[in-house]
Formats: C-alpha cells, structure tokens, sequence
C-alpha cells in the first residue's frame, strides 16, 4: 500500500463509529479491557501499564443522528458530548469497560455523570487535574489522583499493576509524543509536503490502536513523507486555534488548506504533544507524570495556566511559528473556546497581527462560507499585510 | 376593633426577611462604594463555596460578580450589559451572567444598585464547580490586569467527601495567607478566624430552621422564590454578627406564619421541589404562572448554590480552614450529577412534594448538562411527575413567557386532574 493508500485507510477507521480496530482488538483478548478517553489530556498511561487498550473518544464526527442523546442533553450543547453519549446510547461503545472524563469544562463532567447513571456495567471516572498551578500541595493531590486510577484500573483488570510497567508505557508514549512531534516539525517547515489533514489523519488513527502498533506506523510514513517531490507553495501561515476538543470536520481543514492556509502549529488532537519535554522514564513514574502536567504542559484554554498567562505563550508561539496570522475555529457552544477567544484576539488587535473567527460543529455538510471567509482572509494578509 | 388592626397584631414580623435584607445589602454596598476613600482592600469572589470567613480575617470587603450579574437580571438592566458584552466578541452562546459582568465593567463599573463598585485587589477564584468561574476570572484579570489567585476544589467525583480533597483545599489556604497579609498589611489571625466562624454557625443553624420549616403544610414560605431572598446574607455577609442577627429577626416572620398557617399564596394546592436557578429578569412573572396553580415551593436546590448544610454540616470554630474547605467541597454547584439527582429526589420525599420542576438555564451548563437525564430518572425510575423547562438566569431573550406559560398550565392541569380521577 502506498502512504496515501494507507492515509486513506486510517480515514476509514477513523469515520467508523464502530470503533473495528477495538472489536479487532478484543476479538484478540478476550479478556482485555478497553479504556475510554473523552479529550483533551488522559494519562494513556496508566490504561496501558494495566495491559489495556486506551482509546480516544472524540465523538462520532457527523457520522450519526443525535436522537437518543437528545432526551439527555440539551441541544444548546456541543456536537461532541451529545454524539458521544449517542454512540453509547446506540450500544457502539459496549465494547468499553472503563471510561475517563477529565475536568475541562463542566459539559465534560456532567457528562461524565449522565454516562454513570445510564451505563451502570462501565466503570466512570471524573479525574481532577489541578488548577492551583502554583500550590506545592497540588502536585501532592494531582500524584493521589493518579493513584486513585491506578487503583480503580486494578480493580477493572484483577491485577496489580507495577510502577515497572508505568515506567516501561510512559517511555513508549515519549517515544510516540516525540514521533508526533517531528510529524509536526515537517508540516511546520514544508507544508507543501504533509498537510495539516494529512497529520491530522495520521495521528488520529493512532487513538485507536496499541500505541506499539502507532510508532512504526508513525516511523513508517515519516519515511514516506520525506521522500515525497512536491514543489514549494506560497502559502499564508497561520496557527489554528480552538479546537481541542471536539473535532472539526476533516472537510473544513481541507477547505482551510485549499484557500491558501498553511497551518504551522494547531490545537488538534493536544494529547499528543501535550508536554513540552519528555516525562521522566525513571524514579516515581506517577509523581514524574503529576510533575510533567503541572510544569511542562503547553497552554491550553481547558486547563489554568498558573501564575504565568496563557496569553503571553500564546503571543511566544505566534512569534516563535513566525505566522501571518491566527484562525480561531471553535465548537459551537464550547465554552472554554469561545470565552479565551476574546482574550486573544484582543491581545492580536493589540499587536496588529490579522485574525479571522468562526464557528463549527461536527455535523457541518456546507463550508462554502468558510471557504470564502478563509480566501477575503488569505488575500488581506498576502496584499495588505 | 378592624380587620387591618388585627392583622396588624397577628403579623408583627410581616415583611421582616425582605426589609432587612434590603438595609443589609444597601449598607454593604455603600461600604463598598467608599472602600477606596479608606484604603479598604477589596477581594473578587463567587459565591459557591466561598471562603468569606478566611478574608474577613484579613478586612477585606468582598465583592461577588454573581450577585451583581442577578441583581442587574432583577432589574432588568442585564440585557443591555449582555449586548456591551457581545460587542466586543462574546458569543450569543456562552454564560449571561459572564457577559452582564463584563459589560457592566465596560460601561464603568456601577453596580445594579446604583453604588460605583471598587476595583478589585485579590482575585480569589474559588472554583467550585463550575469551570466557567475560571475563565470569567481570566477575564477580569485581563480587563483590570490584576493577578488572579486560584483556590482549586475537586470535584466531589466520588460522590463522598474525600480527605485528600480537603487537604489540599486547607493546605492551599495556608499558602495564600502571606499573599493576603502582604495586599492587606494585616497578620492573620486565629483567634479572629475562629471568632468569624462561630458567627457563622449561629446564622446557618437558624437558616436551616428556616429551610426546614417548608416541612409544614401549608409550607410559611417559598423555597426557591423567597428563598433566594432569605439565602442573600447567608452567603454574602457570613462570619459578621449583623448575619447572625439578620436570621434570628427573619425566623421571627416565619414562625409567626407557622402559628398562624399561613404561606406565600392563599391557598397551598401543589408542593414542588425546583431546581435550577431562577429566570432573573422575569422573576415576578415566573412566580406569577406558578401561583396561579396554588405551587409552593417546599424545597429547592438553588438555595444551596452557595453551601450546603441540610445533612450537617457547619463551619466549626474548633477545625476552622478544614470546616471551610468541607464547605468548598459540598456546595451544591460541587456535587455530582448522581448526587444531585439522589438529593432532589429525597427532597420530594422529606418535603412531601408532589412534583419536581426543572428550571434549565442555558448560560450555566454546570446546572443544566444533564438535567433531562435527571427529568428521566424521576418520572421512569421514580416516578415523581417532573417538569423541565427552559430559559435563561440573566439573558431576556430567552424567556419565552407564551411557550412557557403552555408548558407549565399542561403540566399542572394534568395533576391536578390526576388528583381528581385518583381521589
Ligand atoms: S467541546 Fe468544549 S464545551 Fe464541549 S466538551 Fe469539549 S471543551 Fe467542553
């Protein structure tokens, strides 16, 4: 298979809310367990130190009407939390045996409630990630947090699971943090090479499988990209922001893409290029990774940043990416998205850096007027700018 | 003798919650207004699990953005605030009260009131839960460039009270009392927290008589729309003695309609359990299309948004940082969803209510993700006729009276006929 054969192959997987490669894999162990992971940041960890199978839960991408979930959330909600308890409700993700929501807003949490009431035979967990960044006690309450899943995925599993074993995931997970990292550092520097959906892609699929099959797919393709002859484009670089947590349409980044956008950095599938630096792969692997959330996190509006200000690493990355401009995507009615894009773009105004604001949501069909509002923006940053 | 004479003489305390909580929240916002002139340091805080009792040590005057937010809805001033807000980029779809706040700030800072409110010192954010806290006090730090200190409070995910939770919670108070002494220039001081916290527990004692009372049929008074009244000082002037004295006179009016039986309506025909905060600028007109059902409210869980004490709990002047941090951690907004639905639930059974009503606001999702399920589970599981509607806590344009109107008539029509047919 060729690498665009294969890209199109995980898209596949990816658009199939029958989660395959989790009936694949549980076809394969009997009795293994399957983990859950609402986004933004989850420990993959600790579910994969237990021998289970982590797996990202991003919604179910336009891929199903929300008719179910209706009677349980309002329709003044994001796509992502209604169609994730879609999926449950319509019995997809009966395959899961735990399932983690972590404290990124409160649509998340309450989430996590309905899923515990509605769904007695899965385990659910609400983890809290500290929010006193500057506390000493909040390492100490972050690192009990964790052994609290450690012990509740104990429980799951029926055995015991080693800081050995923790240590062993968490150098593997560094390994596919690094690999993502240079996927990123490619489409970065040449994106006429590997675009942003491409990446996108690329690294989704990987939350969907072992993290030991996603590194030589990873290794495989970087491979791939760098033999690839693709003549140079004039692009107008941009940083898209916003969308951490539900997912755009694949559609509206080709649709960005094909307007002229290059998208030199983003907040896309976060997860995996959470930390800035490598977590410790010796001494105490929770108290390394209570350590890496709290000091080597990259900003995101789901998480308080602490004494230090969001907004300023925000500026640092425009400056550092050496951008034309910034794209603020966000899911309708998610609220960390939409309350921090105030925020920047009042800081944007103040620098003279140009922006452009919209909405989406996972059902999106039409992306004409996106595509017109993305073109108006690449011209008035290429001629005016 | 005439009928008002005797009236007179059989209600002495007749309007004694609601004029004494006017004069308290006029003189707390006049000392607000003048907190500048004396170099008063002020403290920005939410209401939820507030920490009021740890400031006061410190004199810090407390401003909570909440209650500015309601009050401007009560007024009716909110809808204008909202629109100042979405001019300068906030969505048509995220928090009113954020956006009332933002645009008050905007327009100049003067409060619902009239009063000029003073800028903020400390921006204390205690999160309890509801993460939309953050991000408006991320805002206010960036409008009015001050530092914004954050006291983080798990979640009860667990559904029971946890003592790494409470811990971290005392251990983080600890570790903002130099910052504090440094804005304030006062030491902290033990003895004068303690003294702080006992006068806290004299007012919740008697605001938990008070709550308590709803038990009598008819129920003395409304506990969601009087109470809302009622429940002011407990949360924003706890831990002054003028608290504890607003309590004793206000159960003074309720006993009285307890030996006289009388309640907020004529004639008490329905009891309701209410959840959810009130629609702010179309309050009267709420209450209106209840009461035109005979509906009393008996028990609601917007009177525990601040704190919960109805299972026990007090601030205890003996373990004071770690009974405030319990009451960080069991404020309503902090419970779990299962907890909040178990609660309600035993609510309709100790307040013998005959239906729950859901008010579902859209700008507070901590309240409303997930309160359909709730309406589920009490007409399946329990089957306690439930009622949910929808509007808004500070955004007129979502108060759709007509709609409304339809909704709650067929809903209490249907019970009522119920009742006929079961009797
Ligand atoms: S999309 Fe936004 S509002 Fe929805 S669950 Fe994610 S962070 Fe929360």
């Amino acid at each position: 298979m060729t690498f665009e054969e294969q890209l199109e192959e995980y898209q596949r997987i990816i658009g199939d809310v029958s989660f395959p490669t989790v009936k694949k894999w549980k076809e394969a162990h009997p009795a293994g367990k399957v983990v859950g992971m609402f986004p933004v940041y989850t420990p993959y960890e600790l579910a994969h130190a237990a021998g289970m199978l982590p797996v990202g839960l991003y919604g179910a991408g336009g891929m199903v009407e929300i008719d179910h979930a209706d009677s349980r959330i309002q329709s003044f909600v994001c796509s992502i939390a209604r169609s994730t308890l879609e999926l449950g409700l319509r019995e997809l993700t009966k395959d899961f045996d735990v399932l983690w929501f972590t404290s990124i807003c409160d649509v998340a949490r309450n989430l996590s409630g309905v899923w515990e009431t509605n769904f007695p035979k899965q385990a659910v967990r609400y983890i809290h990630y500290p929010q006193n960044m500057g506390s000493p006690a909040a390492r100490t309450h972050y690192r009990a947090e964790l052994r609290e899943l450690v012990t509740m995925l104990e429980d799951a599993g029926g055995r015991k699971i080693t800081d050995d074993a923790i240590r062993k995931s968490i150098a593997l997970y560094n390994e596919q943090r690094r690999l993502c990292a240079e996927v990123y550092e490619i489409k970065r520097n040449a994106p006429w090479i590997l675009s942003t959906y491409e990446a996108y892609v690329l690294i989704r699929v990987g939350t969907l499988m072992p993290v030991e099959d996603h590194i030589p797919i990873l290794r495989s393709a970087i491979a791939s990209i760098g033999e690839r002859k693709r003549p140079p484009r004039d692009f107008v670089r941009v940083i898209l922001e916003g969308s951490f947590c539900e997912q755009p349409p694949l559609e509206l980044l080709k649709v960005l893409e094909e307007s002229g956008c290059a998208i030199a950095d983003d907040d896309l599938l976060l997860h995996t290029r959470w930390f800035t630096g490598e977590v410790p792969e010796d001494g105490d692997p929770l108290g390394a990774l209570a350590s890496a959330y709290i000091d080597t996190t990259r900003y995101s509006s789901v998480r308080h940043y602490g004494p230090r200000s969001r907004k300023a690493e925000f500026l640092k990355k425009i400056r550092e990416q050496n951008v034309d401009g910034v794209i603020f995507a966000a899911p309708k009615f998610c609220e960390p998205a939409l309350l921090d894009y105030v925020l920047f773009k009042d800081e944007l105004e103040k620098a003279g850096i140009a922006y452009l604001g919209f909405e989406y949501e996972e059902k999106m069909g039409v992306f004409e007027s996106i595509r017109t509002q993305a073109e108006t923006f690449v011209e008035s940053v290429m001629f005016f700018s | 003798m005439d009928q008002h004479h005797t009236d007179e003489q059989k209600f002495r305390f007749q309007g004694t919650g609601r004029d004494l909580q006017k004069k308290l929240l006029t003189g707390w916002y006049d000392r607000l207004e003048s907190a500048a002139d004396d170099g008063r340091k002020v403290a920005y805080l939410f209401v939820p699990g507030n920490v009021a009792e740890f400031l006061r040590v410190f004199d810090f005057e407390l401003v909570f953005p909440e209650v500015n937010a309601l009050q401007c809805g009560v007024r009716k001033i909110s809808g204008d605030l909202i629109l100042k807000a979405e001019d300068i980029g906030y969505s048509p779809d995220v928090c009113g009260y954020v956006k009332n706040d933002i645009g008050m700030m905007l327009a100049g800072n003067t409060g619902p009131s009239g009063h000029k409110l003073p800028k903020p010192d400390l921006l204390l954010c205690t999160y309890c839960g509801c993460t939309t806290f953050i991000k408006w006090f991320e805002a206010l730090a960036h409008f009015y460039d001050v530092p914004l200190v954050m006291l983080d409070v798990p979640y009860m995910r667990s559904g029971e009270l946890g003592k790494d939770d409470r811990d971290y919670i005392t251990a983080q108070l600890k570790e903002l009392i130099p910052l504090c002494e440094k804005i304030t220039g006062k030491k902290f001081d033990h003895d004068k927290l303690k003294t702080i916290v006992g006068h806290s527990r004299e007012a919740e004692e008697i605001w938990v008589q008070m709550l308590h009372a709803a038990k009598h049929r008819p129920s003395p008074f409304d506990a969601y729309f009087e109470a809302v009244f009622f429940m002011a000082p407990i949360y924003v002037l706890r831990g002054l003695p003028e608290c504890t004295g607003y309590y004793r006179e206000a159960m003074k009016e309720i006993d009285e309609r307890i030996e006289h039986g009388v309640g907020p309506i004529p004639e008490e025909k329905v009891r309701v359990v209410i959840e959810g905060p009130p629609p702010w600028p179309h309050f009267r007109a709420f209450w209106e299309m209840l009461k035109k059902w005979g509906v009393c409210s008996v028990a609601s869980s917007y009177s525990k948004v601040g704190g919960f004490w109805d299972h026990g709990f007090r601030h205890d002047p003996d373990r004071p940082l770690e009974s405030i941090a319990e009451y960080c951690l069991t404020c309503y907004t902090n419970l779990s969803l299962p907890m909040r639905t178990d609660l309600l639930r035993k609510y309709a059974e100790e307040y013998s209510a005959d239906a729950i009503l859901i008010h579902s606001v859209k700008s507070c999702r901590s309240f409303s993700v997930g309160q359909a399920d709730m309406r589920d589970q009490f007409t399946r599981v329990w089957d306690i006729p439930t009622l949910l509607v929808e509007s808004d806590l500070a955004d007129p344009r979502y108060f759709q009276a007509a709609q409304l109107r339809n909704r709650i008539d067929a809903f209490f029509e249907s019970l009522e006929h119920k009742r006929l047919v079961q009797a």
